[in-house]
């Protein structure tokens, strides 16, 4: 079967890449793009490591096809600060201490950032409940709950 | 281990330590810069793929290459013949790593292939063609130890294979004087370290002879040792560089694919990586041990323990080393008895080899006594932290595994707990609370650090031990407080194996402990070289110049009258004063302080479901010295949700065909945000004199309270005992239906 060329967004930037028609965007991102931000924890969409955004909707990465990316807006981690600016979430996941191996971080801020985005003033519950897809096995959650309502307080305010 | 003052570290007053400065490795981790075992890539890597069986037991009759060979693309296939024959200690590590002609688990890798994509690799592993001969398994512990179960390997008379005996005092006589005596028995099922990244490696060996690996693993000087000795190579022909680590909780502290991939570049010529997925880790790396505990305590009528009996079976895979030896020693470690007596037996059966997962084997056994701890304080109608605070282990208790203690913070954690707001909050009905304490011992060992004095002032720090949840701050912190210069001065990085002296793996909860005693050291050392260059630029003898607050001065008024020389200045000036400043440091670092940690839990079982909601939970925890407190309570939340998660839903499930049947996080439950409260956390700190600065290891000891605690909690919200780990919605509304 032969490579799908795909025309695409990631992160603001126009990308064009070759793909298997069975390809997972996760692997496309990670393995064609060097894009490795984007992690890799259980490849069935049970733990949230890989997710991004396709045209702004939370997904995970590996139950996405990365033919599907064409013509979309795709965002990953490596798009979230803005040059040496990190987003609010960035600074107060580090403020915190909201990560301890790392490896879920990013898909975490990701998935925050599309909560924050949909609603600006989460409950406690709502975080919870909203991050209950991202698997971390390092804080016991703690710090990574107070580090989203720190920058969805601060994010208002602003 | 000595536990006799070393460090007067009770009125020390600290500048860095102490604080909490953001991690040194944070940017990289927010911005998805760090690089992790999987994140590695080599120009001409190719794809590694490793070819499991589906049985519990089997004798491997043939193994046909000729169709994944013959593809176009693969690189390289190999088995077990493509290994050097062992004569070593490593030969059960290679077999659980390549099977030796005998299939002993469900997963056990038979051979591997390597081609130029994953795609391809996977299409080739699955043309490779493997006819066995099924024979009978075992994968229950309680069955592998009864007389004719089936034999876990060939070759072998019984599947017990070790016997572990430790305590003191006469138990008979013991409980012939107690008045009222707790005798239960106590299951737990196997669990895994679920550690959010899988294995990953990527290994070149060339015609050279000489190998370098990148991966993900808690001790890469273990994976350099183990891989040369597997290979049949020398360390030196072998760099291992430790990746970013995504998560480990000991389940990186083995090898599972490096010796594969390595067997696969020798015979490609190119470098090859190897992911495991998420399936492999479960059914192939890393779980606990599954553990079936018969308890028997004695006590007075007063509350005072006079006895305690435990025999403990664990079952730790196909090759022994359950480490149940650790659940003996640690099962009675929390109480200061005349008569105690724990026998660990370690029996075989048909699932992958252990892995050590934090304060290995230690919350099984403290599940098992700390609930009958609690049932006797029914009986006695005594409250269980007055109970605990009569019996508890202090300094100068024989403690149960053979030390006397010196000075240990377990009755401090227990008045904590006493005056904590939780432990007198009004209990809302309907829910139950609960209390268990957690003993682990900590570990020193082998440990090599470097650090250098750039000519601009700041500092490189190099350690060996892999950084896991932030260690790399608190040497950076440790480091600055004893230069006397900002933590933001030093950096420090985790060297590879060539770059420095061997270190054993991050465990035993001891990197802050270890790597912290050599890293100050090593800064030490650069202090006395500063104060050296300092004399030589006065013209005094070096032992008149003393150094504080990141200077060097002279030492008193007959030293002579010099204005402080600072390490900036000493820095600048090392070119022309006698070249580079470093210090260094070897140890096997002793004085690892033991643990201690009590728990509190709220919890509520929904009647109808048997689902159990935990609504309140407390870590009270001795730290010796907090370096960077958001890191110590981070481990105490985060040890105490794996404990969570082990109470109430993770094992493994092993169908009749021996077959693991959840092999996946959908079906392999870990704690996910919507499960759990905030974890609320006090660090005290009861200095370890056997660190300058007082630290004790924090990892481990966090993860043993909570499965008694839960269990607790559970009785007193739907009035049933659970002495069934995990206690999972069926197993306890099956309880509940028992009992109406």
């Amino acid at each position: 079967m032969s490579q799908l060329q795909i025309s695409t967004t990631v992160n603001g930037d126009p990308v064009e890449f070759l793909c298997e028609p069975d390809e997972s965007l996760m692997d496309v991102l990670r393995d064609r793009l060097g894009l490795t931000g984007t992690k890799e924890g259980c490849g069935s969409g049970d733990c949230g490591a890989c997710s991004v955004t396709v045209d702004g909707r939370l997904v995970c990465s590996c139950l996405v096809l990365g033919a599907e990316a064409q013509g979309r807006q795709i965002g990953t981690i490596e798009g979230m600060a803005k040059g040496e600016k990190l987003h609010v979430l960035q600074q107060k996941f580090l403020e915190h201490a909201a990560l301890q191996c790392g490896i879920c971080t990013p898909g975490i801020l990701v998935a925050a950032e599309a909560l924050l985005k949909e609603n600006p003033d989460p409950t406690e519950t709502e975080v919870r409940y909203w991050l209950a897809g991202n698997l971390c096995r390092c804080t016991g959650y703690d710090k990574i709950i107070r580090a989203v309502m720190d920058a969805a307080t601060e994010m208002r305010g602003a | 281990m000595p536990l006799d003052a070393q460090h007067d570290n009770h009125t020390r007053e600290f500048k860095v330590v102490g604080t909490r400065p953001v991690r040194p490795d944070g940017l990289d981790k927010v911005t998805g810069r760090a690089r992790y075992g999987a994140d590695m890539s080599l120009p001409g890597m190719i794809f590694g793929e490793i070819v499991r069986a589906n049985h519990a037991h089997a004798k491997i009759v043939k193994i046909d290459t000729s169709a994944a060979e013959a593809l176009s693309g693969v690189h390289a296939v190999v088995t077990r013949a493509d290994f050097p024959a062992q004569s070593d200690g490593m030969v059960d590590i290679l077999d659980h790593c390549m099977a030796d002609g005998e299939v002993l688990y469900d997963g056990h890798a038979v051979a591997a292939v390597a081609a130029s994509s994953k795609a391809l690799a996977r299409k080739a592993a699955a043309l490779i063609k493997v006819e066995y001969e099924v024979l009978p398994h075992v994968t229950d512990v309680d069955e592998a130890a009864k007389p004719g179960a089936p034999l876990v390997k060939q070759g072998i008379e019984s599947n017990i294979v070790a016997t572990h005996e430790f305590g003191h005092g006469d138990v008979e006589k013991g409980f012939t004087e107690a008045e009222v005596i707790v005798e239960r028995s106590y299951t737990t099922e196997a669990t895994h370290q679920g550690y959010i990244e899988p294995h990953a490696c990527v290994a070149t060996l060339g015609g050279d002879g000489v190998a370098d690996i990148w991966c993900c693993t808690q001790g890469h000087f273990m994976v350099r040792n183990t891989c040369a000795a597997i290979m049949g190579m020398n360390a030196s022909q072998i760099r291992v560089t430790a990746s970013e680590i995504g998560g480990g909780f000991g389940g990186k502290t083995t090898v599972y694919i490096e010796p594969t991939a390595l067997a696969l570049s020798k015979k490609a010529g190119r470098p090859v990586k190897i992911v495991m997925n998420r399936e492999d880790v479960f059914r192939a790396s890393g779980p606990t041990a599954s553990s079936s505990i018969d308890i028997k305590i004695g006590a007075k009528k007063d509350g005072t323990l006079v006895a305690g009996q435990a025999t403990l079976r664990y079952q730790g895979g196909a090759w022994g080393g359950s480490i149940v030896d650790f659940g003996a020693m640690a099962a009675f470690a929390c109480y200061d008895m005349p008569n105690v007596k724990a026998v660990g037996i370690d029996v075989l059966a048909n699932r992958p080899k252990l892995a050590a997962y934090r304060a290995p084997s230690a919350p099984m056994a403290a599940f098992a006594v700390e609930s009958a701890v609690n049932e006797m304080c029914d009986e006695l109608g005594m409250d269980p932290l007055d109970f605990r605070l009569k019996n508890c282990a202090r300094a100068g208790t024989k403690s149960s595994y053979g030390p006397t203690y010196g000075e240990i913070g377990l009755e401090a954690t227990l008045e904590a707990a006493k005056a904590h707001p939780h432990w007198s909050a009004p209990l809302p009905e309907g829910q139950g609370r609960g209390i268990a304490c957690g003993f682990w011992f900590n570990f020193g060992g082998q440990t090599s650090s470097s650090l250098n004095i750039n000519e601009d002032g700041t500092v490189g720090l190099s350690v060996g031990t892999p950084d896991i949840g932030g260690s790399r701050a608190a040497m950076c912190q440790m480091a600055a407080e004893a230069l006397g210069i900002p933590y933001e001065k030093v950096r420090a990085i985790v060297a590879d194996t060539a770059s420095l002296g061997y270190n054993d793996v991050t465990d035993g909860s001891r990197t802050t402990f270890a790597s912290g005693l050599a890293v100050i050291n090593s800064a030490n050392q650069a202090v006395e070289r500063l104060c050296e260059r300092a004399a030589q630029t006065w013209d005094i003898p070096a032992e008149a110049v003393e150094w504080k607050d990141g200077a060097a001065h002279p030492a008193g008024a007959n030293a002579g009258n010099f204005e402080p020389l600072s390490l900036d200045e000493l820095a600048a000036n090392s070119g022309s004063t006698g070249g580079p400043i470093s210090g260094h440091c070897e140890i096997n670092a002793d004085g690892a302080g033991v643990s201690f940690g009590t728990h509190i839990c709220d919890a509520e079982v929904d009647k109808e479901t048997g689902r159990t909601t935990i609504t309140r939970y407390t870590v009270i925890q001795d730290a010796g010295k907090a370096i960077h407190p958001d890191y110590v309570e981070g481990q105490f939340q985060g040890g105490a949700v794996q404990g969570i998660g082990w109470a109430l839903n993770e094992e493994y499930i092993y169908g009749e065909d021996g077959r693991l049947q959840n092999a996946g996080f959908l079906d392999y439950r870990i704690p996910v945000a919507s499960d759990l409260p905030m974890i609320d956390t006090q660090i005290l700190e009861i200095p370890n004199p056997g660190h300058p600065y007082g630290v004790r290891g924090v990892g481990e000891t966090p993860i043993v309270p909570p499965l008694a605690a839960v269990a607790h909690a559970i009785t007193g919200s739907c009035g049933q005992r659970m002495r069934a780990i995990p206690m999972s919605p069926p197993k306890v509304l099956a309880a509940i239906k028992a009992a109406s």
